[in-house]
């Protein structure tokens, strides 16, 4: 797409890397700020995982065994909480921040300080939210963490919320300023960083993702903010904004939330996008096919998240009218999703077809998530959601798109961008036992949560009646599986990050695109100091 | 001063001990509150004196964090191109106060639009209204709750009125002063900021004197949903002219110290930015919720 000469920084008088701990508590290095949300992001996604493992050693067999079930409500709550603001979209900001400035040729991220902060504000964050756990767990009297479920829906989070809701609501403010200064980053990292001749529509579709993704932000987490705000109030300063005897409404809380919880959907998966973009044409041997109309999709699909929150609250009871417009608005995003698929396909069409580790993950994301898609499609039925709400099938459906979708895709741009990040190439071995692992036991995780959905088995509950006990039996062995196959990854990244592997050239594969190519494996501490010329 | 590289800082120490601040803050605030306002919590370190602590921390922080950067603003090492990140910046960052107000916009309108009119028996909820609350009548504003709290609504013309119009004088103003930096005026422009803010403080004085008011007259946060959208809104609204005037009071400081040129002002207009934003908000403010 683009090629420019690799300009790497020669004056070494005031411009050389910090060392030691300050190098990365100070840091003002996008790739260093990079690679702490990445690690950060990997910690959380081992936690979360845990408290996966701590549900389905519970629901492993009927009955109670291991915990009680106030316990295990806070572990689905902070586990959905941990998985969705602490893995999936630090894990993106990570790979943005990483990558953004080489594709478009840039110094660094346009606001270097505020970037670090954006970064350090969330261990903070998650630390207040898992010493709640913790403190569950563990300490006197054992106060309850939060118990409401990751969608914290009133009043069971405000009138009956135990007394760490508040702590969360302050933890959820501080993700929101962590977000916001992001995401203003990014956009203005793209709008006003491009190096000259990077035009927006030469701009790499990771890079376009980012940036429709980055505007979602800035445009909700305020809104999330809002509805915790009020949430605050209503617990302790008498309002009534969702108390139906001062004038209020719970359903309120759900319209404010899930205007802000449909668009987060597509936060977690736009760069995911972006990233499969770029992969399936280096290993297909092909330009992407429909370029432009993969940005007008994404664009597509971004404005079409703003009007069809009410999609998960068709049993809510809203008026008739209501239902069918949010009915038919979800419908219609699978238009431009079904473009990018095409696209993908397309792209693969008559390609002459590598499948190193990248490709293996891209593709197993482009079929699984377009699995996902098609049971969204399902649900996006009202009257057909009347059945499925709240059952195991919305717990299939969305871990199809946020497990084989978003973290597979991180997986692959984990693969595809580690030579360049650590200047090794990862372990081949473990990185095939590693997709292959994942990729079976993720199936039989997520898989028969469907059977059980259909067949009424309801999410969130720490029992089930006995029909539904031997294929819950084999989804909890699916699910130690997977957690386990994620150790590996571990032992992949922590060798690269020792250096431990075959030395990276600097385009370690042959059909790759882009300015990142063009330096040197590991990146220089800084790269573009004057910005290449983008012909 | 402008100059052709862009301005990469050196490391720094601020974001993370910001980030210390920031949760100390968070924290402290939670625990404050509950202990204030829950009968079975005993104050403690970790209620109102971590919050103090955490709030001067971060406004330590902030001052110095922001004295490095006008350090680097003075010495000329900002280039035009990071002029136009920051202003990019504080642009995005105001439509993030937008989309935040709109929350609490919408929440009034789904109040005012569908919820009041479903507790009456609308549409659908003919059993709704029968089996809760048969006595409620739906009206907005909202003066008797379905449990029957009752609260006095406030009007519209006397002093919020009175506040409009010293908001948009004070818009007026600050435009003058902004042609005054671009022209070099010195004079003129610390003279028209100087009455900006001494209007921003007035506005605020009299949004004083109304909650006073309005708590007299049984207008309060927990008289149901018309007392918490009425305070909310403006609370909020309020709480943002008081960041405003503080902006625009630390850009006067700055002009007075003979800081910023007509092509080196971002931080004053990002503050002039705020100001007027503040401002657009508080005319949606005065129709929505105290007029119509």
């Amino acid at each position: 797409m683009s090629t420019a000469a690799a300009t790497h920084d020669d004056h070494h008088d005031h411009h050389h890397a910090p060392t030691g701990l300050k190098r990365w508590l100070f840091s003002t290095n996008h790739k260093d700020i990079g690679t702490l949300y990445l690690w950060f992001s990997f910690a959380m996604f081992l936690v979360g995982g845990f408290m996966a493992m701590v549900i389905r050693a519970e629901l492993l067999e009927p009955g109670m065994q291991f915990v009680d079930p106030e316990f295990f409500n806070q572990m689905t709550t902070v586990h959905g909480l941990v998985m969705v603001f602490g893995a999936v979209m630090p894990a993106t900001v990570g790979l943005a921040n990483w990558m953004i400035p080489l594709m478009i040729g840039a110094p660094d991220m346009a606001l270097p300080r505020m970037n670090n902060w954006s970064f350090w504000i969330l261990p903070f964050a998650f630390g207040i939210l898992i010493f709640a756990v913790l403190m569950s767990a563990f300490g006197a009297g054992n106060p309850s963490a939060p118990n409401f479920g990751w969608t914290f829906y009133a009043p069971l989070s405000t009138k009956y919320g135990p007394a760490s809701t508040d702590l969360f609501i302050l933890s959820v403010h501080m993700m929101g300023i962590s977000s916001i200064m992001g995401a203003i980053n990014v956009v203005v990292t793209v709008f006003n960083m491009r190096a000259p001749g990077m035009t927006l529509m030469k701009m790499p579709l990771f890079v376009w993702t980012w940036l429709i993704t980055a505007f979602l932000l800035i445009a909700v987490i305020p809104v999330l903010a809002g509805v915790v705000t009020m949430m605050l109030t209503d617990r302790h300063f008498g309002t009534s904004f969702f108390d139906a005897a001062g004038g209020g409404d719970p359903v309120l809380f759900q319209h404010v939330f899930w205007f802000f919880g449909h668009p987060e959907v597509y936060i977690m998966i736009l760069p995911s996008f972006g990233i499969v973009s770029a992969i399936i044409p280096a290993f297909a041997r092909k330009p992407l096919f429909g370029y432009a109309s993969m940005v007008y999709a994404t664009a597509s699909i971004a404005l079409l998240s703003f009007v069809v929150w009410a999609h998960h609250m068709f049993t809510v009871g809203m008026p008739l009218a209501g239902t069918l417009f949010f009915m038919y608005m979800t419908m219609l995003i699978s238009v431009p999703t079904g473009v990018k698929v095409f696209n993908w396909v397309a792209t693969m069409w008559r390609g002459s077809m590598t499948f190193e580790l990248p490709m293996k993950w891209a593709i197993a994301f482009v079929i699984l998530f377009t699995c996902g898609g098609l049971s969204g499609l399902m649900l996006a039925i009202t009257p057909v959601d009347f059945q499925y709400h709240d059952t195991y099938f919305v717990v299939a459906h969305f871990h199809y798109v946020l497990v084989t979708g978003a973290i597979f895709s991180i997986f692959a741009a984990a693969y595809y961008w580690l030579p360049k990040w650590s200047g090794v190439m990862p372990s081949k071995l473990l990185g095939e036992l590693h997709f292959w692992n994942s990729l079976i036991s993720a199936n039989l995780l997520f898989f028969p949560m469907h059977f059980v959905g259909l067949a009424g088995m309801p999410r969130r509950y720490a029992d089930y009646a006995l029909q539904f006990a031997d294929y819950n039996f084999w989804i909890s062995i699916g699910g130690f599986w997977f957690g386990l196959s994620q150790v590996i990854f571990l032992v992949v990244a922590v060798r690269c990050a020792m250096k431990k592997g075959e030395p990276a050239p600097a385009k370690p594969w042959e059909g790759a695109e882009g300015l990142e190519w063009e330096v040197p494996s590991p990146a220089p501490f800084h790269t573009f100091d004057t910005p290449p010329v983008v012909k | 001063m402008a100059t052709d590289k862009y301005y990469v800082p050196e490391s720094s120490p601020w974001p993370l001990t910001a980030s210390i601040g920031l949760c100390m803050t968070a924290v402290g605030g939670a625990h404050f509150i509950q202990q204030s306002t829950m009968a079975d919590m005993e104050p403690s370190f970790s209620g109102k004196p971590l919050f103090f602590l955490g709030l001067a921390w971060l406004l330590v922080v902030v001052a110095l964090w922001w004295r490095d950067t006008i350090k680097e603003s003075v010495t000329g090492l900002h280039s035009n191109q990071l002029g136009g990140s920051y202003r990019q910046g504080m642009l995005w960052f105001i439509f993030s106060e937008v989309m935040f107000f709109a929350a609490f916009f919408g929440a009034m309108f789904y109040t005012r639009w569908l919820i009041i009119p479903w507790l009456g028996g609308e549409g659908s909820n003919a059993m709704t209204h029968e089996l809760l609350w048969p006595e409620f009548q739906p009206m907005w504003p909202l003066t008797e709750t379905p449990d029957g709290t009752t609260t006095t609504p406030m009007g519209a013309w006397g002093l919020p009125a009175i506040n409009t119009a010293i908001l948009l004088v004070s818009s007026i103003t600050l435009t003058i002063a902004h042609h005054a930096l671009l022209e070099g005026k010195r004079g003129t422009l610390i003279l028209f900021q100087a009455m900006t803010v001494a209007l921003g403080v007035i506005f605020l004085g009299l949004q004083a004197l109304e909650y006073v008011h309005a708590y007299d007259m049984g207008l309060t946060l927990d008289a149901g949903i018309y007392g918490s959208l009425f305070f909310l809104l403006t609370g909020f609204h309020g709480a943002h002219v008081t960041i405003g005037t503080i902006f625009l009071l630390v850009t006067l400081i700055r002009v007075i110290k003979g800081h910023f040129s007509e092509d080196n002002c971002f931080a004053w207009e990002a503050g002039a930015w705020y100001w007027h934003f503040v401002d657009v908000v508080w005319l949606f403010l005065f129709v929505t919720v105290y007029w119509l």
